[in-house]
Parts: C-alpha cells; sequence; structure tokens
C-alpha cells in the first residue's frame, strides 16, 4: 500500500474529488442554451408570417423585401415585432 | 376512471421496458386490470421481458391494420392477475403505426383496464411519438448520467407541447420522473449525479428511485417482472413507485448505501 492510499483511507467521502459535481454544472449548462430551442418553440413562426402577409395582401400591394419579422427572447417574456412597410399610395388613397 | 401512461425517456437503454414490466405488473399486483403495449414497432421485446416471447400470435399492428380483433392480440399474463400484454409487430417498421389506429386500440382498452401502459420506443421519432400523444400520464425514465438526464429534458418539452392534451389546450399529462440504475456507491462518493441534482435540473415529482441491483438482469434473464423478486431492493423500489403512482405517499428508501461494518468498510476503502 502506498502512503497515497493509506491517506485516502482516512479521508472522508466529502472531500473525495468525484465527477458528479462537474456533471451537474455541464448538464445545467447546456439545457440552459437548449431549452429555449426545444421548449415553447416558436415553430408556428413561418406560418404566422405567411398568414398574416396573406391577410394583408388581400388589401394592399406589400414588397416582401419591406418585411421584418423579429423575436425577442427575454427571461420574462417575448417580443413579436411585425413590420411591413406600405408603398406610399396605398396609404394616402386609404386615408 | 382509466388513466393511459408512457414510459419514456428518450435515450435507449435506461431502463423503459423493465420499468414498463415492473410499474404494469405491479399495478396488476395492486388489484388493477393494466395492459402494457409495446410501441417500439420492429424492434419489439417487451414480450421477452415479460416472459411470453412464445405466445404472440398477434400484435398491436394486426389490430391497426388487418382486421385482428384486439382480444385475439391480448396475452393474459399467468402469473399475476388482471395483467395484459399487447405485443408489437418485429417485421413491420413504425410506419404501420397511424394516429387514428393507435386512438381506436387505446380507446378500446380504455374502456376494460384501469391502467393502459405504452412502453415507448427509443428516440423522439413516430414511435415515440405514438406512445406518448394519447397520455394522461408520463413516467419519465433516467439514469444518473448526463447524457440521459439531457435527452430526458428534451422529452419533457416534446410531452409539454407535442402530446394530444397539449394540442388540444387540456391540463398538462402529469410527469414523473423515475430515476433508475442508482449506484449507491458511486453517489456516495460523489462520481455519480446523485437524485438531488437530477431533480433540480429536470425539476418535475420523483415517482422512484430504483438502486442498481443483479434481480434485474437476473428477471430478465428469466422473463418475469421483477417485482416477482419481491425480496429484491429493485423490486421493493418499484413496489413503492407503483404505490405513489396510486395516489399513496411513500418515503423514498434506498438513497443512501446500507450500513456496512468497519472491517467491510476498511477493505472497500483500501480497494
Amino acid at each position: 500500500m502506498k502512503l497515497k492510499d493509506l491517506f485516502d483511507l482516512f479521508r472522508g467521502p466529502g472531500r473525495s474529488t468525484g465527477s458528479a459535481a462537474r456533471a451537474k454544472e455541464r448538464l445545467q449548462v447546456i439545457l440552459a442554451v437548449e431549452r429555449p430551442l426545444t421548449r415553447g418553440q416558436p415553430d408556428f413562426l413561418p406560418l404566422l408570417q405567411r398568414e398574416i402577409l396573406e391577410v394583408i395582401r388581400k388589401y394592399v400591394p406589400i414588397d416582401e423585401r419591406r418585411i421584418k419579422i423579429e423575436v425577442e427572447r427575454e427571461a420574462d417574456m417575448s417580443l413579436l415585432a411585425v413590420s411591413i412597410e406600405l408603398p406610399h399610395a396605398t396609404l394616402s388613397r386609404a386615408l | 376512471m382509466s388513466q393511459v401512461i408512457v414510459v419514456t425517456s428518450g435515450k435507449g437503454g435506461v431502463g423503459k421496458t423493465t420499468s414498463a414490466a415492473a410499474i404494469g405488473a405491479g399495478l396488476a399486483l395492486k388489484g388493477k386490470k393494466t395492459c402494457v403495449i409495446d410501441f417500439d414497432v420492429g424492434l419489439r421485446n417487451l414480450d421477452l421481458v415479460m416472459g411470453v416471447e412464445r405466445r404472440v400470435v398477434f400484435d398491436f399492428i394486426n389490430v391497426i391494420n388487418d382486421g385482428i380483433r384486439l382480444h385475439q392480440a391480448l396475452i393474459k399474463d399467468k402469473r399475476i392477475e388482471g395483467l395484459y400484454i399487447l405485443p408489437t409487430s418485429q417485421t413491420r417498421d413504425k410506419d404501420a403505426l397511424t394516429r387514428e389506429g393507435v386512438e381506436r386500440v387505446i380507446e378500446e382498452l380504455k374502456q376494460d383496464f384501469d391502467y393502459v401502459i405504452c412502453d415507448s420506443p427509443a428516440g423522439i421519432e413516430k414511435g415515440a411519438f405514438m406512445a406518448l400523444y394519447f397520455a394522461d400520464e408520463a413516467i419519465v425514465v433516467t439514469n444518473p448520467e448526463v447524457s440521459s438526464v439531457r435527452d430526458a429534458d428534451r422529452i419533457l418539452g416534446i410531452l409539454n407541447s407535442k402530446s394530444r392534451r397539449a394540442e388540444r389546450g387540456e391540463p398538462p399529462m402529469k410527469q414523473h420522473l423515475l430515476l433508475t440504475r442508482y449506484d449507491l456507491e458511486r453517489v456516495a462518493r460523489g462520481e455519480m449525479l446523485k437524485l438531488e441534482d437530477v431533480v433540480e435540473i429536470l425539476a418535475i415529482p420523483v415517482l422512484g428511485v430504483i438502486p442498481e441491483d443483479d434481480a434485474v438482469l437476473q428477471c430478465s434473464n428469466n422473463g418475469m417482472p421483477v417485482v416477482l423478486e419481491p425480496k429484491s431492493i429493485a423490486a421493493q423500489a418499484y413496489m413503492d413507485a407503483v404505490r405513489r403512482l396510486l395516489g399513496e405517499t411513500v418515503e423514498l428508501r434506498f438513497t443512501t448505501p446500507p450500513k456496512k461494518s468497519f472491517v467491510n468498510w476498511l477493505l472497500r476503502r483500501s480497494a
């Protein structure tokens, strides 16, 4: 028996250098990254975008390149912003 | 009222089928008429683990697609009163599972059984999806190991978003954690995630902790649910889980290593 083994023999289990703590820490980090993508995932967004555009297109011509859809995710809320630029002529006619 | 429970995990090899067999058998031992369905189409194993592999004539897929009646495919366990097995097909693939077909079989089983246990395949594809879609409750089987916990977390997300209850906006599925292959010695040495760590990460209530036990392998070798070896610690832990499932309050056992003699301790430390 080596001296180190003798030393280990009298060490309490609390001081063991197990890898479980590292496992827990790694899991917590990766899940914090993955959860926003896998839980409550906004896979309805493409469909929502298409339907909103179809509704608007029924009334006014819109340029696909003048559309911006953004989602901002924060700890306690998410913000969905849809911005559609309408041609000037359309608006003045409506008013 | 009849309850449909899915036994699922995401990751393979964590003990889904063993647990579905043990919990199904345990419910039947408690006087609840129970049917366990194998959803792992093409890789059937529930029949083997429950020791009825030589009695399979028709299966779940035949009932869905080939006009075979449910009672022709159900296998009655000869050891436990009120326990039935619905095996799956070994030759077809998961595309043979249709949502309408699965729904029809589950609805018919609910007429006659107290509990319908759906043994899910690993993964998150069609078989696993079908197994969880109609469930009222989920037992998420996890080992104290990183990949298994990560996959369990993924499955929890799917249960909350892709089940029929979620789609219909009904009250969410009740979810239970079943931690299996829990090695008490390695947990004590800090080498394995402990129950508290897994609970903190997954944040669902604990149904049971099944300690690592040789009896599990021996029972599967012999084709019997482990609860039929009632002296084993795994059987006792599974029966505790069954009682919790039935609403009883049962304190957790087998989560710390048994006390050993000083000589044992000394031998173990110097090993």
